[in-house]
């Protein structure tokens, strides 16, 4: 079980860190603190290793920095479930390795701090309110992600998936 | 596939310019929802990511980028360093630039990364181009499909020379008519986001019509501001160095399509904290700001610095206001200079900034405090996003942002741009009169009585140094 942390539409990266707590303001063992310093003072603190965000529309829009991910990554967060993604965020998330997956559903069935589950093979976030159904990943982005981010892909198999 | 005269042999409906570009990059006929792995012919790299990027790399057991040659590397997000662990970082950019032997380095003061990848010719029409920062769609504004990606992508692309994309739906935006008098293309763009929203590209291109001869400042505007929109990449067709086979099929399938009438336009106000709560500037008149931010890869041209100084030339900004101007690169400093629109903006009383990114992101030059309320001519205007976020940011064109720096309100720039100066001065005064009091006024070496200047040219070179 993990706690669900819920968040509106257009979350953009400003939010989730900070430009002036970019890793290399504040240096690289420090940036992660300031994840929703603003939007959710505390977060960092009382976020678990496993927990998941959810969220609405258009999720990760804005800036690309990564280390917005990169600070999320470092939390633990387990996976991101929300009625879609902005591109250069689900594209972040798919590389460093946080499953990213899209549901109608989530933002309305799921409280804050509730205790939930994220199934990947089943396709549900199973939350006190009831079963979100999730869209399954693309299979070109499965593979990345099934192999821990596209930095690990690239070791092991020297190339892209095959896109055809 | 057959080639025919240099375009690939199609078959289904037309093509959309994204679908031509990335056809043609990845060798075959593609259409929207396909995923394709093209080469690149040019990755932007920044400052500010360079640590995460270099990190990748190294993980991917990447010793050398692909190709030196077709490397672009940026100092200009938060340059010149305002703090000794960001001068580090520069530090540690600087070394790495050296040590892979990579010929092209901006560094420090020569301005934004995207403004100097269009105006110095690194964006080749037709190509696919990443870059580390999201305002890379701003490559379009020459033709190129320019897209941003995070530092582990980057790392991929300089390790590679190769990204996978999935080839976006488009949509068209037509431009008809033309502007009138105080109204500029970044009304336009404005008045588009306001119809499509943030969201509304979402992984899509958003494709140029009826602006591909406009100056290429003009295009840059356009292009890059399609990343508040959610956009992938924004394009304008029929730009001046475009190869024949450069255009999208007169079949091609849309999304959606957007029409713009530019005669009817008014001038357009982005009210915090969204980019896409645009109204009309009649809507905003007499909202107090407290500093004016002229500058960024959105508008910190020669022709944005000459449409404040065409407000500003002989007056001096409120002496509530604060006036940071910033130009995009150190050719629009130099051109400025030339002209001496830069001296007019510093007459009226602007702190001009090293050209970079300045306060756009909040990490360096004119940060702003709680409860400080900004005119902004960059493009975003999130919460905190320069500085406090207690601060509220409106986005605004280069005029609205001089007669704000001028009267310390927001107002409609057409009735100043028309007046004589005894009407102008009147309009001044009225606006600064019935400005809310906020803030204090400044003292600026320039407001000096004549007198006082005297007294202090009388006392000798130590007087003199503290001005």
């Amino acid at each position: 079980m993990s706690r669900a942390w819920v968040f509106g539409d257009d979350l953009d990266t400003d939010q989730m860190v900070p430009g002036r707590y970019a890793p290399f303001m504040v240096g690289q063992d420090k940036f992660h603190l300031y994840a929703f310093c603003d939007a959710r003072p505390g977060f960092a603190k009382e976020v678990k290793p496993g927990d998941i965000l959810v969220g609405g529309e258009n999720f990760g829009c804005g800036s690309s920095r990564e280390y917005a991910v990169a600070a999320l990554k470092k939390l633990g967060i387990g996976g991101i479930v929300a009625k879609n993604f902005a591109r250069i965020f689900f594209r972040n998330c798919i590389n460093l390795g946080i499953p990213v997956l899209e549901s109608a559903d989530a933002v309305a069935l799921v409280n804050d701090g509730d205790e939930v589950t994220l199934d990947a093979v089943s396709g549900l976030l199973h939350a006190p309110a009831g079963n979100a159904t999730l869209r399954p990943l693309a299979p070109f982005a499965r593979e990345i992600l099934d192999a821990g981010g596209v930095v690990a892909y690239l070791r092991e198999h020297g190339d892209f998936p095959s896109v055809r | 596939m057959n080639r025919v005269a240099g375009a690939l042999a199609t078959s289904g409906p037309g093509r959309t310019l994204a679908e031509v570009i990335l056809g043609r990059a990845s060798d075959r006929d593609v259409r929207a929802g396909d995923l394709v792995i093209v080469p690149i012919s040019r990755v932007m790299v920044h400052d500010s990511v360079i640590d995460a990027v270099m990190a990748g790399l190294h993980d991917l057991g990447k010793a050398r980028v692909w190709d030196t040659s077709k490397v672009c590397v940026f100092i200009d997000h938060a340059a010149p360093a305002p703090t000794p662990v960001v001068a580090d970082s520069h530090r540690v950019l600087r070394e790495w630039v050296r040590g892979q032997g990579i010929p092209t380095f901006y560094d420090a003061g020569e301005g934004v990364c995207h403004q100097i990848m269009v105006e110095e010719g690194y964006c080749e029409p037709g190509t696919v181009i990443v870059g580390s920062d999201s305002h890379s769609n701003s490559y379009g504004a020459a033709g190129a499909f320019g897209a941003g990606m995070g530092a582990t992508d980057i790392a991929v692309a300089l390790g590679l020379g190769r990204t996978w994309l999935r080839v976006p739906e488009s949509i068209k935006v037509s431009f008809t008519g033309k502007l009138r008098k105080g109204i500029t293309m970044k009304d336009a763009i404005m008045r588009v986001v306001r119809e499509i929203g943030t969201d509304g590209a979402r992984y899509a291109c958003v494709e140029f019509h009826g602006v591909g001869s406009l100056p290429q400042g003009d295009r840059i505007t356009l292009a890059g501001m399609t990343t508040e929109m959610g956009a992938k990449a924004g394009i304008v067709v029929g730009t001046p160095d475009a190869p024949e086979w450069l255009h999208p099929d007169r079949d091609a399938r849309y999304m959606r399509v957007v029409e713009i009438d530019l005669t009817t336009l008014e001038p357009q106000i982005a009210v915090p904290p969204r980019v896409d709560q645009v109204v009309d500037v009649s809507l905003a008149v007499g909202q107090p700001v407290d500093i004016v931010f002229l500058g960024s890869c959105t508008n910190g041209r020669l022709v944005d610095m000459q449409q404040a100084a065409r407000v500003l030339r002989g007056r001096r900004v409120a002496p509530e206001v604060r006036l940071e101007v910033v130009p995009a690169s150190r050719r629009q400093f130099d051109l400025a200079m030339q002209d001496g629109t830069m001296q007019a903006l510093s007459a009226a009383g602007a702190v001009i900034g090293s050209s970079g990114c300045g306060p756009c992101l909040g990490r360096t030059g004119g940060v702003l405090a709680g409860q400080e309320i900004c005119l902004s001519t960059a493009n975003r205007n999130y919460k905190g996003r320069m500085g406090s976020p207690e601060a509220s940011i409106y986005i605004g064109s280069p005029y609205v942002a001089a007669v704000a720096a001028l009267t310390g309100v927001i107002d409609d720039p057409r009735p100043y741009l028309e007046a004589s100066d005894a009407e102008f001065d009147a309009l001044v005064a009225r606006r600064r009169a019935e400005r809310p009091a906020r803030g204090a006024a400044s003292s600026r070496s320039g407001d000096r009585r004549p007198e006082l200047v005297l007294a202090s040219a009388r006392s000798g070179p130590a007087m003199e140094i503290d001005d």
